[in-house]
């Protein structure tokens, strides 16, 4: 057991684990993230708590890590290296430690300028790979990034990355999920799947160089709420394909709601199938709600139990 | 080369808005190139402002000179017949480092003409791109000619993010992924191995972020 967390635990017992994630608030006030987190907790086996999403200003991932335990629900810490530099980002993880954090998921981030302070300055001393390895040096070398030896309490973090099985270059980017498995990444969570025929293919070649077999694979999701979202993100979202018969089949619903749900369903069915896949990560954007009408109705409800 | 862009006249007449007399420096090294900053400019610039002024009823008198490069104290030395007792302010048409020689040079009131841009290249008539990061260590070798550090939005060493589709950042349609033309260039040399080594943390002690930086050539000194 390199961490002892529940995600890691749930995932070396062969459970098909479930994520959720929950956008901290644009305010000082913690009560909205343990309501959502009372929400899920039965329902999800961890919650991404996300690190200033598309570059706007929100309560940190790891403050909001800590309203979440405090509801029983554990966290996914997500730490990205836009707005740190080695010596913040070594110091908020061990922080992050101490205040019984045990899973953190390496990002880029999105660039400053997506967000509500397009002219900032941006950090990116170090890369999301450099990250990874230096979490696993910080957990297996018991080092720091400059070298030194960290004498006792290293933190011991469950490591994840992530994927983009829809960015390019396409046959690329199975290479560098090994990239990030080398550095030491233990799971990944990809971004979210509407092209599932391109997914298939990338897990193909997941499979081909045995990835599934060093890192677990947690295939991310997103249910549409209209099919302007799906829209939007069709044409703005840098790095997503979304197909246009989802698109279509949203928009011709009766209830386009009640149709994402169905839709996400689908997908969850889909993706139990295929070798390698090892979970599923739901990330309801501002509709952290109906998490649990979807696992319940995907027949992931109750939740497994930690042997 | 560095590559620089006039500032608005408006905002250079602001700033000289006290001076009666003015001294317009022309460069002729990287800003002649890029057209910011060279004989021709100086011109264009000078009579733009006595215009304004006259228009104001407060006239300018302008004195105009291009010196081969403002980044070196030889050229310095032949500015100093211009810098006469009624030159109230010296606009200094060079990059960064030719208005800070300018001003290190002679006691006046000097202000910039140009915004340096980046260290960079034409890419056609009228289009310069940036080329270098000035990082102080370069990694070229390791990416088949393209810079990542200036080039990808994110400095990423282990690119590309997930922000590439279609060959283009996810910043905007316009720019380039950088690690797309790298993965592009080391497939087509052959060398795609060579992506798969994990790229360690930068020592960004050589760059900027280890404070001014200075080189130093003894070899070449004059003692």
């Amino acid at each position: 057991m390199k961490s002892g967390s529940r995600l890691e635990k749930l995932l070396n017992q062969g459970e098909f684990v479930v994520s959720g994630e929950i956008g901290p608030p644009k305010h000082a006030n913690g009560e909205i993230i343990r309501e959502h987190a009372r929400k899920l907790k039965d329902y999800v086996d961890a919650a991404n708590l996300t690190d200033n999403q598309t570059a706007i200003v929100r309560m940190s991932s790891i403050a909001s890590a800590v309203h979440v335990m405090a509801e029983g629900l554990e966290p996914i810490v997500q730490m990205t290296v836009r707005d740190r530099n080695r010596i913040g980002i070594q110091s908020d993880l061990l922080g992050a430690y101490s205040l019984g954090v045990r899973n953190v998921l390496c990002l880029s981030g999105d660039h400053q300028s997506f967000g509500n302070h397009p002219t900032s300055k941006n950090v990116h001393d170090i890369d999301s790979i450099q990250l990874v390895k230096a979490l696993k040096d910080m957990r297996d070398e018991k080092k720091f990034i400059c070298g030194e030896e960290i004498k006792e309490n290293e933190p011991r973090f469950f490591i994840g990355a992530v994927a983009n099985p829809f960015g390019d270059p396409f046959e690329y980017r199975v290479l560098r999920l090994e990239k990030k498995i080398n550095a030491g990444a233990d799971f990944i969570q990809t971004q979210c799947i509407f092209d599932m025929e391109r997914f298939e293919k990338w897990m193909e070649m997941v499979r081909e160089r045995g990835l599934h077999k060093r890192a677990k694979i947690i295939a991310g999701l997103m249910p549409l709420k209209s099919h302007k979202a799906a829209r939007y993100m069709q044409k703005y979202v840098s790095g997503m394909i979304v197909p246009d018969e989802i698109i279509e089949r949203i928009e011709k619903a009766d209830d386009p709601k009640a149709e994402g749900v169905e839709l996400c369903v689908e997908q969850i069915k889909h993706l139990q199938k295929i070798e390698g896949v090892a979970g599923v990560h739901i990330m309801a954007v501002n509709w952290e709600e109906i998490i649990p009408t979807i696992v319940e109705k995907a027949g992931l409800y109750p939740r497994p139990k930690v042997l | 080369m560095i590559v620089a862009q006039g500032k608005p006249i408006a905002e250079v007449a602001k700033m000289i808005e006290d001076a009666n007399k003015i001294l317009v420096v022309g460069c002729g090294g990287c800003v002649t190139v890029c057209l910011a900053g060279g004989e021709k400019e100086v011109g264009v610039l000078a009579s733009a402002l006595r215009m304004l002024r006259k228009k104001e009823d407060k006239p300018l008198e302008t004195v105009e000179v291009t010196l081969s490069r403002q980044c070196d104290p030889e050229y310095m030395d032949q500015l100093e017949k211009y810098v006469a007792d009624d030159i109230d302010c010296i606009v200094s048409m060079a990059c960064g480092v030719g208005v800070q020689f300018v001003a290190e040079r002679f006691d006046k009131w000097v202000v910039p003409a140009l915004d340096t841009k980046f260290a960079g290249g034409a890419l056609e008539h009228g289009v310069w791109g940036e080329r270098c990061g000035l990082c102080g260590e370069c990694v070229l070798h390791k990416t088949g000619g393209i810079c990542p550090i200036i080039r990808c939005s994110k400095s990423i060493l282990n690119g590309p993010c997930g922000g590439s589709q279609d060959g283009k950042c996810e910043i905007n349609p316009d720019v380039d992924c950088a690690w797309q033309l790298i993965y592009d260039r080391m497939k087509s040399l052959g060398k795609l191995d060579k992506l798969l080594e994990i790229e360690p943390v930068k020592d960004w002690s050589k760059s900027r972020d280890g404070g001014p930086r200075k080189v130093v050539r003894e070899d070449v000194m004059i003692k």
